[in-house]
């Protein structure tokens, strides 16, 4: 079946990267993407992509912004367990609650908050900005089948998922200590690094999402 | 751990490549596309352009460019040059763009740093910084360095920190064109007296000088122009050259999977 792509568009930044990547690898299937504010539009989609950049309280008062968004999400991906990718603060949106700027509830699909990152090292930047290793969790996952452990993708961020559960942490990277790069559970997947801008990295773990029947 | 990104950077002219890699596989060496294209395939871990465009109505083209690029190339992508109003960044951004390099606006307005950084996020903002030697200290300058403005380049970047800026992009007017290596005094003053990463630019000539400007210089991205654009060297080989030295890089390309 060709993937038919949702990505929500909450006028969080650039969705131009994320949406020729998607379509790019969605081509390739036969499939096709949409680029949608519209709530109703998840309901013909077969796979929910919900991308984000800039200060988590922005996102979801962006989201919140759609009338009735949050609401179909919930719907088609908690309820009716659509596969869904959440990309960079899309995905830090899966945790119960953000820590930046404030306190600001998340979507509450991963167990646990959206912290800063505290490196060990004092000497080390943050915003934790460029490319760093993926080391996966022993967990095999199908939507990781093509990463390799140790690859590179690219980050650019300040706060990551710090989540409850050690199960649904799929991917680490270390920054001066270790820094969530995917989280996941059933039908949810999120990385924290941009698979748009992760070259050959990316667009393999984009094909292996959207090939994705969980 | 993150890896020394090794950026090149491509100078535009009303949408064309001012000075572009000559490679024999090129169809068209002025066009910024191929060339990013290029450097994409290549394992660069970014690409800069910087718009050199003099007039107004010339400046609409590098919106073209980007989004052309943004098609074809899935590596992060940042634009510097004429980038003044919170619509500029807008345009860009939504062009394809993923940081905007912001330099004189940011001198004649640093509320307009914090502004966009508020809008856009920090992670998008880089603040780019041309600093000259004045006496025994460094000074901020604009107009390709002619221009002095007074202003203290190291309390200068830790200003430009807490207005919200998320990197910058340090070159020295001194060094500048002279393929004579980094400023080291420069970028360590500037890469110790923040926590944001610093890119260091201007002056590259040999691939040691690369090293230097990160093991000596604490730069935690390179950026460089006549040396791949003259094709001296290839991205490959700047990383082998920088791996050797105990600078970790992200190798390119990267190991097959399958």
């Amino acid at each position: 079946m060709a993937p038919i792509v949702a990505i929500i568009d909450y006028g969080s930044g650039n969705l131009r990267s994320a949406a020729k990547a998607l379509e790019k690898t969605s081509g390739e299937l036969g499939g096709k993407v949409i680029v949608t504010s519209k709530p109703s539009a998840l309901s013909s989609a077969s796979h929910i992509v919900l991308p984000g950049v800039g200060a988590f309280p922005d996102c979801r008062r962006g989201l919140e912004t759609v009338d009735g968004m949050i609401e179909a999400l919930a719907d088609q991906v908690y309820d009716r367990g659509k596969p869904f990718l959440g990309i960079c603060v899309g995905m830090q949106l899966m945790a119960e609650r953000g820590l930046e700027h404030g306190d600001t509830p998340g979507l509450g699909w991963i167990a646990g908050n959206v912290v800063p990152i505290t490196p060990t090292d004092p000497t080390l930047k943050i915003p934790h900005v460029g490319w760093n290793n993926l080391f996966l969790s022993t967990r095999a996952h199908p939507v990781l089948a093509r990463i390799k452990n140790g690859a590179h993708a690219y980050f650019v961020h300040s706060y990551h998922l710090k989540a409850r559960e050690s199960t649904e942490v799929l991917a680490e990277t270390d920054h001066g200590g270790p820094v969530t790069a995917i989280v996941g559970r059933d039908n949810m997947i999120g990385t924290q690094f941009h698979p748009e801008k992760s070259q050959r990295v990316g667009l393999q773990f984009i094909e292996s999402f959207l090939e994705w029947r969980p | 751990m993150l890896k020394t990104r090794i950026i090149p950077c491509l100078d535009v002219n009303n949408g064309r490549v001012v000075k572009g890699v000559n490679f024999v596989d090129l169809v068209d060496a002025g066009n910024p596309v191929e060339q990013a294209t290029l450097y994409d395939r290549m394992g660069a871990d970014e690409l800069c352009f910087l718009d050199i465009t003099a007039s107004h109505e010339g400046r609409e083209t590098i919106y073209d460019v980007v989004a052309r690029t943004s098609e074809k190339c899935f590596m992060p992508v940042t634009v510097g040059g004429g980038v003044r109003t919170p619509e500029d960044i807008r345009r860009l951004l939504l062009s394809g763009a993923d940081k905007v390099s912001i330099n004189t606006a940011a001198i004649h307005n640093p509320d307009f740093v914090e502004d966009a950084a508020t809008k856009f996020g920090r992670q998008c903002i880089v603040v780019a910084i041309d600093a000259k030697r004045v006496g025994d200290h460094f000074e901020i300058f604009t107009h390709g360095g002619r221009r002095e403005t007074g202003i203290n380049a190291v309390s200068w970047a830790s200003r430009m920190e807490s207005r919200g800026a998320g990197e910058i992009l340090l070159t020295s007017m001194n060094r500048d064109g002279t393929q004579s290596g980094f400023d080291l005094e420069l970028t360590r003053t500037i890469a110790d007296s923040v926590s944001i990463p610093v890119i260091a630019s201007g002056g590259v000539g040999t691939l040691d000088h690369l090293v230097d400007g990160v093991i000596k210089g604490h730069a935690s991205a390179v950026l460089a122009a006549s040396i791949f654009h003259f094709g001296t060297y290839s991205i490959a080989q700047a990383k082998t050259h920088m791996q050797n030295a105990g600078v970790a890089v992200r190798p390119s390309p990267e190991p097959n999977h399958d």
